[in-house]
């Protein structure tokens, strides 16, 4: 569905990512994990589009998307949850998600995911009126995943939405990714920092230092790698 | 006890500042100078009785325990139902439509003009409302835009020999393809810099037009601007002023009513989506650069349209009319009505401009009071007199039935 061919990415002269290679097939949960400032986020904003690459070629169902501007890539079906969450803070939990469908113009059908999305996180349904700026952290990432499911996305992807948020909500935000995944079949590129939480629910990962990918297995195998366990599970 | 010796420190503050205003006075035909000390007295006097004032009521309220409604910002209830009351608002609005029908009979011409000179700063506060209160920009420079809708319209007049209502239009377009003129090389700029480059703009416009004398008659102005003609007919100047003051009133009322249709739209929530936060904004699938530039074209055309008018009824236009000044003006009208609010900004608009006229009587003192004014309204509605409305209760739940 996704696949990223040597791909570059600088700002201004400094090289972010050094030739990217990396794919997710139709159904699948696919982690990207490494440490501080590896280039992870910077992998997603080239497959957005808001940092496009200089090199390399990234294609979305088989065509070029690299050379697009980022609405249009949304408008082709992936939807992101940005770093940091991002939540519009002076709009109330209803606006925020409607914002999500800005793209669509089936009114009825925007309102139904509204109601589906309130399913999936029921926290959200009693606070549909409440200031998205007053969430707590890890109600704004609930909706901030909620947000980007409503342009209905093909390919989800998230940076790390574990981001400061305490261990029991994170269980319950990858739960629900995972149940995301198996009843509705969406396809999740995962970004993380939390390494064993994100290779738990995703069926492959890859790991990434200083803008090279340094590994790239199935999810259980770099559990269980000598090289991810002492860098990023601590022992 | 702390609270008294605060406000004593206030009151001494206050005769400091004012001290050269009030307590000097420089006599120019004797050359002395007089001591009016008396005057910093009651300024002490009352400035600290109203400090302590203040700081007994802050203290008084933070005391009580505030009303939680769990929406994060508590709104007084008759707000609430002042705009979402159908059987409240309503009312209100017609009876203030009827005021400004009926206020020109009541009134004498030098009345009727300050209030066109209102309604035109309407029209340039809900224009500079799209771009910083809706889409969270800045222009430092707005004023520029409404110099080019007057001056669009003097020229055409001159060289082509249009008349008002064909240059009204072309006014309007004038000022939104500047607008797109400024838009361009600040898409990418944020804070300080856009500040700085809007500003420069702002000033290079005035400049360019004072200095060149063969396209735009320079410093000298253009004089002779004919007024907004009605079907060929000859208005007296009482006639032709009342019907410049219904033109703006129709203007005006345009105006609201466009820009409040604007901030429900697509575009609208598009504008309020990048002016919360411009990465989710672009997130969300949101073409940053078109809307952007069209923030600017949409908030620049009602300068220049309402700038036409400004050259017709002024019949004289000269370039000192479009200082930096009047930008300032324009933005606090739209800082203070309360960043994205209609009625706020309109609100704030016949404030800013009706106040100083009619506190000529202070004479001195006008800019004096004006400024405390200012500094009161930012002190009590720190968002402005109406911040932003929020149908939060109405719309939202109506639609859940449906859906
Ligand atoms: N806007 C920018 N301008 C210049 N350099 C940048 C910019 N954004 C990121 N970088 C650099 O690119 C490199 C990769 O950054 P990136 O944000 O992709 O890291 P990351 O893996 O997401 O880190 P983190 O886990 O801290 O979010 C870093 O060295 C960073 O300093
Ligand atoms: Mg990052």
């Amino acid at each position: 569905m996704l696949e990223l061919r040597n791909v570059s990415t600088f700002y201004g002269p400094i090289q972010a990512l050094k030739g990217i290679s990396l794919s997710v097939a139709t159904g699948e949960i696919v982690t990207l994990i490494g440490a501080n400032g590896a280039g992870k986020s910077t992998t997603l904003l080239s497959i957005s589009g808001v940092a496009p690459p200089k090199r390399g070629e990234i294609l979305f169902e088989g065509s070029p998307i690299h050379t697009l501007p980022a609405e249009k890539i949304v408008s082709l079906g992936v939807a992101q949850v940005p770093e940091g969450r991002r939540i519009f803070p002076q709009m109330s939990v209803r606006e925020n998600l409607e914002m999500g469908a800005y793209l669509r113009r089936d009114n009825a059908g925007v309102a139904r995911d509204v109601e589906k999305v309130c399913e999936l996180f029921p926290v959200l349904a009693q606070r549909r009126q409440q200031l998205g700026g007053t969430l707590s952290g890890g109600e704004q990432q609930m909706l901030a995943i909620g947000r980007a499911l409503m342009a209905r996305p093909r390919l989800l992807l998230l940076d790390e939405p574990s981001l400061g948020l305490a261990p029991l909500v994170i269980r319950q935000i990858f739960a629900t990714l995972q149940q995301l995944n198996r009843e509705e079949g969406m396809t999740i590129f995962l970004i993380e920092q939390n390494a064993h939480q994100a290779l738990k629910i995703a069926h492959r990962g890859y790991v990434i230092e200083n803008g090279v990918l340094t590994l790239s297995d199935k999810a259980q195998t770099l559990l269980d790698h000598p090289d991810v366990r002492r860098a990023y599970l601590g022992g | 006890m702390r609270l008294v010796g605060r406000s004593l420190l206030v009151g001494l503050w206050f005769m400091f500042l004012t001290l050269p205003l009030l307590a000097v006075r420089v006599n120019t035909i004797t050359e002395t100078v007089e001591w009016r000390w008396l005057n910093l007295v009651w300024v002490g006097l009352g400035t600290f009785i109203l400090s302590l004032a203040l700081a007994l009521w802050r203290q008084r309220s933070e005391s009580q325990p505030q009303r939680d409604d769990g929406e994060g910002d508590i709104t007084p209830r008759w707000r609430e139902r002042l705009f979402h009351d159908q059987t409240v608002y309503r009312p209100l609005l017609i009876m203030a439509l009827l005021a400004t029908l009926l206020l020109p009979w009541l009134v004498d011409i030098y009345q009727i003009n300050i209030l066109v000179l209102a309604l035109i700063f309407v029209v340039l506060g809900l224009g500079l409302n799209i771009i910083v209160g809706l889409a969270g920009l800045l222009d430092l420079g707005y004023i520029a835009f409404f110099a080019v809708g007057a001056y669009t319209y003097a020229l055409l007049n001159i060289n082509l020999d249009l008349g008002f209502w064909a240059a009204l239009p072309l006014g309007g377009l004038a000022g939104a393809f500047f607008g797109l003129l400024i838009g361009f090389p600040v898409l990418r700029l944020r804070g300080d810099y856009l500040a700085i480059v809007t500003l420069g703009f702002g000033s290079i416009v005035k400049i360019v037009i004072e200095n060149e004398d063969e396209l735009f008659y320079g410093a000298m102005g253009i004089a002779d601007i004919p007024r907004p003609g009605l079907l060929g007919l000859d208005l007296s100047l009482d006639q032709s002023t009342l019907y410049t003051y219904y033109l703006v009133v129709a203007l005006a009322l345009l105006a609201i009513f466009v820009t409040n249709r604007l901030k429900d739209s697509r575009l609208g929530r598009a504008w309020i989506a990048l002016r919360e936060d411009e990465i989710a904004a672009v997130a969300m699938g949101i073409d940053m650069a078109k809307c952007k530039l069209s923030a600017y074209a949409f908030g620049a055309f009602w300068a220049g349209l309402v700038g036409v008018l400004f050259a017709a009824r002024n019949t004289f236009i000269h370039p000192n009319s479009f200082t930096f000044a009047e930008s300032a003006l324009v933005l606090s009208m739209v800082v203070l009505g309360g960043m994205g609010s209609i009625v706020g900004v309109t609100l704030a608009a016949l404030i800013l401009v009706l106040l100083p006229e009619y506190l000529q009587g202070l004479a001195e003192y006008r800019m004096l009071v004006f400024g405390g004014v200012m500094v009161a309204m930012m002190v009590f509605r720190p968002h402005g007199l109406i911040s932003p409305s929020r149908r939060r209760y109405t719309r939202p739940q109506a639609q859940g039935e449906e859906g």
